[in-house]
């Protein structure tokens, strides 16, 4: 018996082992410190002159530019030194009016021949490299006064049940006051609102005839509604960074009304900035009908037409939080539109509104809250004072043709980026309260340089171990296990680098594990081979019957290690992800080295020719 | 080659996971685990240097001062340090911290002292948990569809005795448990896994082609025949992580531990907690060769 694969086999193998070595090799050249510049809505880029302001500002500062890289709707700014990049930033926003982004990045500095092969190198985690530091403050104020919002609507909607009039509702900070026309109403409502909220101290105030009705936030469920918004974000964020394919990040809460969000090195940091910050809302309400009073109607202006306004009931049918899965896609016109599916109380509030309205308009309200720096004089000093603003606008209004159920569409919007970023942002969930960037900084290593240095080492004099044992063991044959070992790192490697997994400390040690289990394969091989020695088989058919024979051990147990991976990567989320991500891909490529790449070198070294003895 | 009576000693070998076992949730039951800064958060310390210092001295200091889970961060420029520390925040932490590394002679500033919130929130955490039983379901299943069930019950039990002991571990010695560690623990359950897995596998191959019923000494050669790659592969993968535990510094040594004892409760779980409790499940050759008989008559059933 001769061992030897058909040609194609050697080529296919060799064709996988070069791909994979072209695609590791990113992974050989460093990083440069640079500023990312994109725009902060439509998918316009920077023009000339704006670059050319900027380009020369720098350079004014002594900063050193190593090459300016525009690559359609952003730019990228490489430096020569990371010292400059924080006031470079500085410097272009400073530059650049509120309809640009400008971000702090890693850039790649891969040669061009290979990125066009689109191979880019792994990305380093927060723990290794560290990467951009955003804290953003969230404002408890507006927090109250949209859970203020929510009662008041829920409060009018009980009276109106209930036929009490009413003339007015006012929210002013911890506040919310209604007005009736006389006491007896106010009291009959006193009672009624008493027993649907217990998160207010009630109070009474006389004007005129008129009876108002005062009702504050008690400072627990003060405490609770701030807990929760915080809390409430911080899931948002989580999801949207998730959403946004970054691996390992770090989000978490600080200080009582902060939350520092960590992105590890090279990413769109622009984008990842314009997401995170992100506070776009829907509504979708009813158009009011011309008999409604003006208390309950709101006026609004077009987003996309100056000018043009519509009046709208002030009754919210529903919000962003019932939307369970949102989608970009284009309508026949190659216009852009969000897919939007309802969740089961979004789906039948949606149904009961349009139910009973078909032939009038429905708006949908897009909300947006901004934030501001302005330097301000007081007392004699210049301070910095921020001022948020909200805007809302509707983006469409169109009539009901029929009950709308769980999923229907919505269009209306500037550009297809918009419509892209809306969709991410509803499927993420909504923030609780808006969030406005304090802070943002490069960060460095969390682990330190000594560290680093030492969990490295004390890998390669593993590895080095390893090919050492299997050298003294299995002699020839351990060559053979060595090369694979080599070969399957570098496709491990490569794959991770093309995926963009992000790789940390335990991602490391994750690797290791893997090419553990990628010896195992090998180590389960050649035991097979010596038994089968044993048991008075000629050579070849002893390497013959100890590959076929530990196929289906190998697979097995990698099988099912596989199902363990991909089901962690499916649903798990952040650090386990990460790990899921590196055991899977890891289990692949010890298979594919152990099954066919050590099974190729043996055959080529051992195959065409009758063997005497066998080093193993 | 010298057979070893693996099966004879399964009594011994049951007494002892029992007791491993019990030590083990008896620890989690009374002192919990020790959390990292990843799960419970912490103080968080900005300060400010007139000249760049060494982020490994500040760890040190910190460190030899009792501060625990210190994790030390360069802040935008190279004289401005974040600090993060495992330590319930209270108004003082900023100033003792400051105070601490102005005795190593240099002029540093406070930024801010603040408390930072776990890095690891409760939906994540459910999230993992839920993902990890549906995991252990569907391995389960696939075991269970190309073995039998009964493998399947081995294997699931040999999982659930590794990870426990290893977490028992951590919590009777009060070990460090964070995001490293869990990692570890996921890596425990893979290798567990395959183990497992190997043996079966010979054992399923021995069964078949045995013509012997006395269950324990298929088991026996079967285990023989497997024994030198798992000496083997344990070994090495041991080795790797005994390079990791003593040359790789504080921050993978809790990782080393947790997957040192994991794969050596590993190897031992596979052999008699996997394997020895296929015998009191009775285990059967028909179990694995389907009847052909049963067959027929399904056949016949048809119209």
């Amino acid at each position: 018996m001769l061992n030897r694969y058909p040609l194609w086999k050697y080529l296919l193998i060799l064709i996988v082992i070069v791909v994979g070595l072209i695609y590791a090799l990113p992974n050989l050249f460093p990083e440069d410190p640079a500023i990312q510049i994109s725009s902060a809505q439509s998918d316009s880029g920077l023009d000339e002159g704006q670059l050319d302001e900027i380009e020369n500002a720098l350079r004014d500062d002594g900063i050193d530019i190593t090459a300016i890289e525009s690559d359609g709707g952003s730019v990228l700014i490489r430096l020569a030194s990371a010292g400059d990049q924080l006031n470079a930033r500085d410097i272009a926003s400073e530059i650049l009016n509120d309809d640009y982004v400008v971000a702090v990045n890693q850039a790649e500095s891969t040669p061009d021949w290979l990125a066009s092969l689109g191979a880019a190198p792994m990305n380093l985690g927060l723990d290794l490299r560290g990467g951009v530091h955003f804290l953003l403050e969230v404002d408890m104020d507006e927090a109250l006064t949209q859970r203020l919002e929510v009662h008041g609507s829920a409060m009018r909607e009980l009276l109106r049940d209930e036929r009490i009039r009413y003339r007015d509702t006012e929210i002013e900070d911890r506040r919310i006051s209604l007005v009736f026309a006389d006491e007896g109403d106010r009291d009959q409502a006193r009672q009624l609102i008493r027993q649907e909220f217990d998160e207010f101290d009630y109070s009474t105030e006389d004007e005129g005839r008129a009876a108002r009705l005062v009702m504050t936030l008690t400072d627990e469920s003060v405490d609770e509604i701030q807990d929760y918004a915080i809390e409430q974000n911080l899931t948002t964020l989580r999801n949207r960074v998730n959403e946004l394919g970054v691996a390992e990040p770090l989000v978490q809460r600080q200080g009582p009304n902060r939350i520092v969000v960590e992105l590890p090195g090279v990413q769109d940091t622009a984008a990842a900035k314009r997401i995170v910050g992100a506070t776009a809302e829907l509504e979708f309400r009813l158009e009011a009908s011309p008999d409604a009073s003006d208390s309950d109607t709101e006026t609004f202006e077009f987003r996309n037409e100056e000018g043009r306004s519509a009046e709208l009931s002030r009754d919210v049918i529903i919000t962003g939080d019932n939307v369970s899965n949102a989608n970009r896609s284009f309508d026949e016109n190659g216009r852009p539109q969000v897919n939007i599916d309802l969740d089961g109380t979004g789906g039948t509030l949606m149904n009961r509104a349009t139910r009973s309205n078909i032939g009038s308009n429905m708006a949908v309200l897009f909300i947006e809250h901004n934030s501001e720096m302005r330097t301000v004089m007081e007392d004699g000093e210049e301070v910095e004072e921020r001022v948020n603003t909200t805007e809302r606008g509707i983006i469409s209004l169109a009539t009901i043709q029929s009950a709308l159920g769980n999923s229907f569409r919505i269009t209306g919007l500037e550009s297809s980026t918009e419509a892209e970023e809306l969709a991410l942002l509803l499927r993420s969930g909504s923030l609780a309260a808006p969030i406005y960037f304090a802070q943002e900084r490069t960060i460095g290593p969390s682990l330190g340089a000594e560290n680093i240095e030492r969990g490295i080492m004390s890998v390669q004099i593993g590895l080095l171990l390893v090919v050492l044992f299997m050298l003294v063991r299995y002699k020839v044959f351990g060559i053979i296990a060595n090369l694979a070992l080599g070969i399957n790192l570098a496709l491990l490697v490569a794959a991770m680098s093309i995926l963009g997994a992000t790789l940390t400390l335990p991602g490391i040690a994750g690797i290791v594990l893997t090419l553990g289990m990628a010896v195992d394969a090998n180590v389960l091989i050649f035991e097979r081979i010596r038994e089968e020695l044993r048991n008075g088989m000629s050579a070849q058919q002893a390497i013959h019957a100890g590959y076929e024979r530990a196929v289906s051990s190998i697979v097995d147990a990698n099988l099912t290690t596989l199902l363990v991976a991909v089901i962690l990567f499916s649903i798990g989320t952040g650090p386990v992800k990460g790990f899921a991500v590196t055991l899977s891909l890891g289990i692949l490529t010890s298979m594919f080295t152990a099954l066919l790449v050590s099974r190729a070198m043996v055959n080529l070294s051992h195959g065409g020719k009758p063997l005497k003895k066998l080093w193993i | 080659m010298r057979q070893f009576d693996f099966m004879g000693k399964r009594r011994l070998a049951f007494i002892t996971s029992a007791i491993l076992l019990i030590i083990a949730i008896g620890a989690l039951a009374t002192q919990q685990l020790n959390l990292g800064l990843d799960f419970t958060g912490g103080t968080l310390v900005e300060v400010k240097y007139e000249e760049a210092p060494s982020l490994d001295d500040i760890r040190g200091t910190l460190e030899d001062a009792d501060f625990r889970d210190v994790s030390v961060q360069n802040f935008g420029a190279s004289t401005e340090v974040l600090i993060r520390l495992q330590q319930a925040y209270d108004p003082d932490v900023g100033e003792e911290v400051v105070s601490l590394l102005r005795d190593e002679g240099t002029d540093v500033d406070l930024i801010r002292a603040e408390f930072v919130g776990a890095q690891v929130g409760d939906q994540l955490r459910d999230q993992s948990g839920m993902g990890m039983l549906l995991a252990l379901g569907l391995v389960m299943l696939y075991v269970a569809f190309r073995f039998q069930y009964k493998f399947a019950l081995g294997a699931l039990l040999a999982l659930l005795h590794d990870v426990i002991i290893v977490i028992g571990v951590f919590s009777l010695f009060g070990l460090e448990f964070d995001l490293t560690v869990l990692a570890a623990i996921l890596a425990v359950i893979g290798y567990s896994l395959n183990d497992t897995i190997v043996v079966y596998d010979r054992i399923r191959e021995n069964i078949r082609k045995s013509r012997i019923e006395h269950m324990p000494t298929i088991f026996n050669e079967a285990i023989n025949a497997t024994l030198s790659r798992t000496l083997a592969t344990s070994g090495t993968t041991l080795l790797v992580l005994l390079a990791l535990l003593l040359l790789g510094g504080d921050l993978i040594r809790n990782f080393s531990i947790a997957l040192i004892i994991g794969i050596g409760v590993g190897t031992f779980s596979s052999i008699y907690v996997a394997s020895a409790l296929l015998i009191p499940l009775r285990l059967q050759r028909q179990d694995l060769i389907p009847a052909k008989k049963e067959n027929d008559d399904e056949e016949e059933e048809l119209p």
